[in-house]
């Protein structure tokens, strides 16, 4: 499962990474390369832009970590957070060649950016509501079928998935919906 | 991208197509909360028609509802399979070198930790990509034993377990806690999987118990650094100073790893070159001793000549091709000899892959490609001492 780590993992990473101590961020790396990656090729569409993304992501928290702030959110969050911001920042730049519309640009940095939120979200939303969706959407259950196969009720199996999408519908939201929605007190 | 009734085009919220003949005339009267409470599955087009028919027709006249089945459907559309891209093995390192070069390490894995580092890094992402079914697939390992080739077909937890079980006497050298009971490598593996069994362990433990301890070793070794690499680590029929032995781990992460990427049919590469390489380099340090034990148990002749220690005498020159490769000269009279390219009297080529491959006992001496030359006896004595490096 993908879900955050407990905080106390998240400031212990964060004060071995401070402390300049090579073998926190080969741990990083291996917790959050994916994530960082898959954000960067979500936005980018493309594998050399995405490891560029996730060189200099990796980078930026080894030599920043004290940017991070574990009040404001988890360790993931962040990361994933600075993996948005590189790679939108990278496809303008790689967009913006003078010639193409301002608007045309900023429509294509908007869609990719809410397809990478929307992916993050979904990674990040507690396991009922994401396991709901997947019965629904990839195996293409009704929601009675679903319910049956994660052993709950009818009922229960449409707040899931209104849960789910509501959750989901927030990556459209702008800039800062890259932290998790805090909808997570809701579900058992 | 699917094309469910779910998916978003940019026109108004009448999606999912009305089912001709369903709906309508004894359908039960519904409450608006009930409506409500049925968008998600609608926007998913996973409701019965009647539902589906009878949300539309609230559609048009509740704008709340209306406004909620627009987003929601708009959010079905951002819905995406998991890509499943397997990142590109070799870019952590190139991450690492890149974030290192910015702002060097105060406290840095030694580098004799560094293919440890790399080869239990490559087999934990290939872990977290294996479901419940994989942890049990079956396994085979094979090592070499006298004149030769046994092996035993185990899961793929009881291949992680057993790699716990064995960096556990690394641990211990450390000072770090080990869990279990001193003993050789092969007792501590069948005392783990005995636990394992009685434990009902589930894979997910075994995997973070090797995790964890993997990751507490390079730390430990971090902080510690050039004051532990000498210190002795028995492994009972053989003991290596720490900076070998985490060579040697690394070692049997990688065969091992191969022998889990086989049974599940992953692709898996070989460790970049420059680990490769010293691994190899130790495999050919541990021949002289290896040949004089197989000498001591009558698996090989006495050797020919009576070398003192330190001095010179004959050797075979080893010469491993591609990638890790490097000549190495392998003192065939004591294991105190030094060999040298003078004594040569023997010469062995094989590439890198295929002599870890023997080392490890997946191959057989006699089936291993090596092309040789000169005095036979030493090139046999050579290759049945490098099959039996390998144990379980």
């Amino acid at each position: 499962m993908t879900n955050d780590a407990p905080p106390r993992w998240d400031r212990r990473m964060q004060q071995r990474l401070a402390h300049g101590e090579a073998a926190a961020l080969g741990e990083l790396y291996d917790r959050f390369a994916s994530l960082v990656h898959g954000v960067a090729h979500r936005v980018l569409g493309d594998e050399g832009g995405a490891d560029r993304v996730t060189r200099d992501v990796f980078a930026h928290a080894w030599e920043h970590a004290d940017e991070y702030d574990p009040r404001q959110g988890s360790l993931r969050s962040w990361i994933a957070g600075l993996a948005h911001r590189h790679a939108v920042s990278r496809l303008r730049r790689a967009q913006d060649d003078g010639e193409r519309p301002a608007t045309e640009v900023e429509e294509k940095v908007r869609a990719a950016s809410a397809a990478a939120r929307a992916d993050y979200i979904v990674t990040s939303m507690p396991a009922p509501l994401r396991a709901a969706l997947d019965l629904a959407y990839f195996r293409r259950l009704d929601y009675r079928q679903a319910a049956a196969r994660l052993g709950v009720t009818d009922d229960e199996a449409r707040r899931r998935l209104r849960l789910g999408l509501q959750l989901l519908s927030t990556a459209h939201d702008g800039p800062r919906a890259v932290s998790p929605p805090g909808g997570r007190a809701a579900v058992r | 991208m699917s094309t469910s009734p779910g998916s978003g085009s940019d026109d108004a919220p009448r999606l999912p197509p009305a089912t001709p003949g369903a709906p309508a005339r004894q359908a039960p009267e519904r409450s608006h909360p009930v409506l409500k409470s049925l968008l998600g599955a609608w926007a998913l087009a996973a409701c019965s028609p009647e539902e589906t028919a009878a949300v539309e027709e609230h559609l048009t006249d509740c704008a709340p509802c209306a406004e909620e089945a627009v987003r929601l459907r708009d959010a079905v559309a951002l819905l995406h399979p998991e890509d499943g891209l397997d990142l590109d093995p070799t870019l952590r390192s190139r991450v690492l070198a890149g974030a290192l070069g910015r702002r060097p390490a105060r406290i840095p894995v030694p580098g004799w930790a560094g293919p440890y580092e790399a080869e239990t890094a490559r087999l934990d992402a290939l872990l977290h990509d294996i479901g419940e079914a994989e942890w049990r697939a079956p396994v085979r390992l094979a090592w070499f034993k006298g004149r030769r080739s046994v092996g035993r077909e185990v899961t793929v937890a009881a291949v992680i377990s057993h790699l716990a079980a064995v960096d556990g006497i690394v641990a211990g050298a450390l000072g770090l806690a080990d869990p279990q009971s001193p003993g050789t490598p092969e007792e501590r593996t069948a005392a783990r999987w005995a636990a394992d069994a009685s434990g009902r362990t589930t894979s997910g433990e075994v995997h973070s118990t090797w995790r964890h301890q993997g990751r507490a070793l390079i730390r430990t070794a971090s902080f510690a650094s050039d004051r532990v690499a000498g210190t002795p680590v028995e492994y009972g029929p053989f003991c290596l100073p720490l900076r070998d032995a985490f060579l040697e781990r690394a070692f049997e992460c990688w065969v091992h790893a191969e022998d889990v990427a086989e049974a599940i049919d992953y692709p898996y590469q070989p460790p970049a070159s420059p680990d490769l390489h010293h691994m190899i380099d130790l495999a050919a340090r541990m021949l002289p001793l290896a040949i004089a034990g197989r000498r001591r148990a009558g698996l090989a002749p006495p050797p020919r000549t009576l070398v003192a220690a330190g001095a010179p005498g004959r050797a075979l020159h080893l010469e491993v091709e591609g990638r890790g490769g490097g000549h190495w000269y392998i003192p065939l009279d004591s294991p105190g000899a030094v060999g040298t390219r003078e004594g040569e009297v023997a010469h062995v080529a094989l590439d890198g892959v295929e002599f870890c491959r023997l080392a490890s006992g997946r191959v057989s001496p006699e089936e291993a490609a090596a092309g040789s030359l000169g005095d036979a006896q030493a090139v046999c004595d050579v290759l049945y001492a490098m099959a039996s490096l390998s144990r379980m």
